[in-house]
């Protein structure tokens, strides 16, 4: 297939300032001087390669274009004189500073890449096999519906009065989750009862039940059970 | 204690994660801790000196036995496992986590310029990057920072272990 110097393949590219990147560097220019003309130029063409390629065009592709429309019309017009007032503003200098940080993490992602990554290049001994001949009874993973059904029982169980004070400050699901997450740090594992058992009241409770849905929806954590109404374990995900 | 070495090299080998000098330090009770630590860099350097298939290595402020690079490929066919390998976008993402954390999400879409929902949920799923807590702004937005996997998976000591950024240090000026 020749579609001409401007045949492009999308994956290539990490986004919009990818691309900006590329044809800065392609043109061999001057990042600090950039002849927006030129590259805005082609970038639309590029845009409407992907188009005409029926490409799902990501909406950042289109916002960019924008921009240096803008700056381009914004470069042709005579400073008013507002402009004159912070003297010698050039329209590109927030997008050549947006460039350069982006150019920046770029390399630091090449250059992480380079590493010697665990699993990758490098290997330690590895102790997974080990771990799930502990477990007697084969776990399945459970969803929301189980830990509501679970959250429901033990929540009927704490035989609290239902008139009681709430004290909102001394709370915050924020707190709750990163206590969650260090405890399953500590301890690998924990059980959905060991978890809200921590919770004196009923507003605790709900604060700790919300914090691991959050932490559900998140993947943080995943929760597993070995028969239904069993005890429901939480680990941390990934490990 | 004459086997000092001996002791200390058996407790990095068998343990799963790297294993911490103070960790050391609580199992072999009498010992003084520069004792301990100057033999630890003995064995350091000695499996260097010997340049074969196992290196002893400091690495998320512990010590672990790791293979070398130049065997890595051989390691990977027993292994028969896929590359856990990240994609140049999730790269991109965890090098803003890495360099900028406490971050939140709409900081790295800055740098970024794209939408980040699926490659952070990926690092999340992979451990990688954590949830650190909430920024104290209207929406109470989440912020994320690196885990202890981050720096076991790529080698670091801490955090200060990450290479500079070059570029960055021109822009600041």
């Amino acid at each position: 297939m020749t579609t001409g110097a401007y045949e492009v393949k999308l994956d290539i590219f990490e986004g919009p300032l990818d691309l900006l990147l590329y044809l800065i560097r392609k043109n061999e220019v001057d990042i600090y001087d950039i002849p927006i003309a030129l590259i805005t130029r082609q970038y639309m063409k590029y845009i409407d390669e992907m188009k005409s390629l029926n490409l799902d065009l990501a909406g950042e592709y289109l916002v960019l274009a924008a921009t240096l429309t803008h700056i381009k019309s914004r470069m042709l017009l005579p400073a008013s004189e507002e402009d004159e007032e912070e003297e010698g503003v050039d329209p590109r200098e927030e997008l050549v500073k947006q460039l350069l940080e982006y150019k920046a993490f770029k390399e630091a992602a090449l250059g992480l890449d380079r590493m010697n990554i665990l699993g990758r290049d490098v290997f330690s001994r590895d102790h997974t096999g080990e771990e799930i001949e502990k477990d007697e009874q084969p776990l399945r993973e459970i969803g929301i519906f189980e830990l509501v059904e679970a959250f429901r029982r033990i929540s009927f169980d704490t035989g609290q009065k239902d008139l009681m004070e709430i004290d909102v400050e001394k709370m915050s699901l924020s707190d709750r989750i990163n206590d969650i997450v260090d405890e399953l740090e500590k301890r690998g594992e924990l059980t959905f009862t060991d978890l809200l058992g921590d919770a004196d009241n009923r507003m605790g409770l709900i604060y700790t039940f919300l914090a691991i849905l959050e932490l559900m929806k998140l993947r943080i954590i995943r929760a597993y059970q070995a028969v239904p109404y069993g005890t429901i374990r939480i680990c941390l995900a990934g490990r | 204690m004459d086997n000092l070495k001996a002791i200390i090299e058996a407790l990095i080998f068998v343990s799963d994660t790297p294993i911490t000098s103070s960790k050391i330090m609580g199992i072999l009770e009498d010992v003084k801790e520069k004792e301990i630590l100057s033999a630890i860099d003995d064995l350091v350097r000695e499996y260097e000196k010997r340049n074969e298939g196992i290196f002893l290595r400091e690495v998320a402020g512990g010590y672990q036995f790791r293979t070398g690079e130049a065997v890595g490929s051989w390691v990977h066919k027993l292994k028969n496992q896929k590359v856990a390998a990240l994609s140049p976008a999730a790269m991109e993402t965890l090098a803003v986590v890495a360099y900028r954390q406490p971050v939140m999400r709409s900081e790295i879409e800055k740098v970024r310029g794209v939408d980040i929902s699926g490659t952070l949920r990926g690092l999340l799923e992979k451990n990688l990057v954590r949830i650190v807590g909430r920024k104290d702004v209207p929406g109470r937005p989440m912020i994320y920072g690196t885990t202890r996997k981050f720096l076991e998976t790529f080698g670091l000591k801490t955090l200060s272990d990450l290479p500079t950024l070059r570029e960055f240090r021109e822009l600041e000026e």
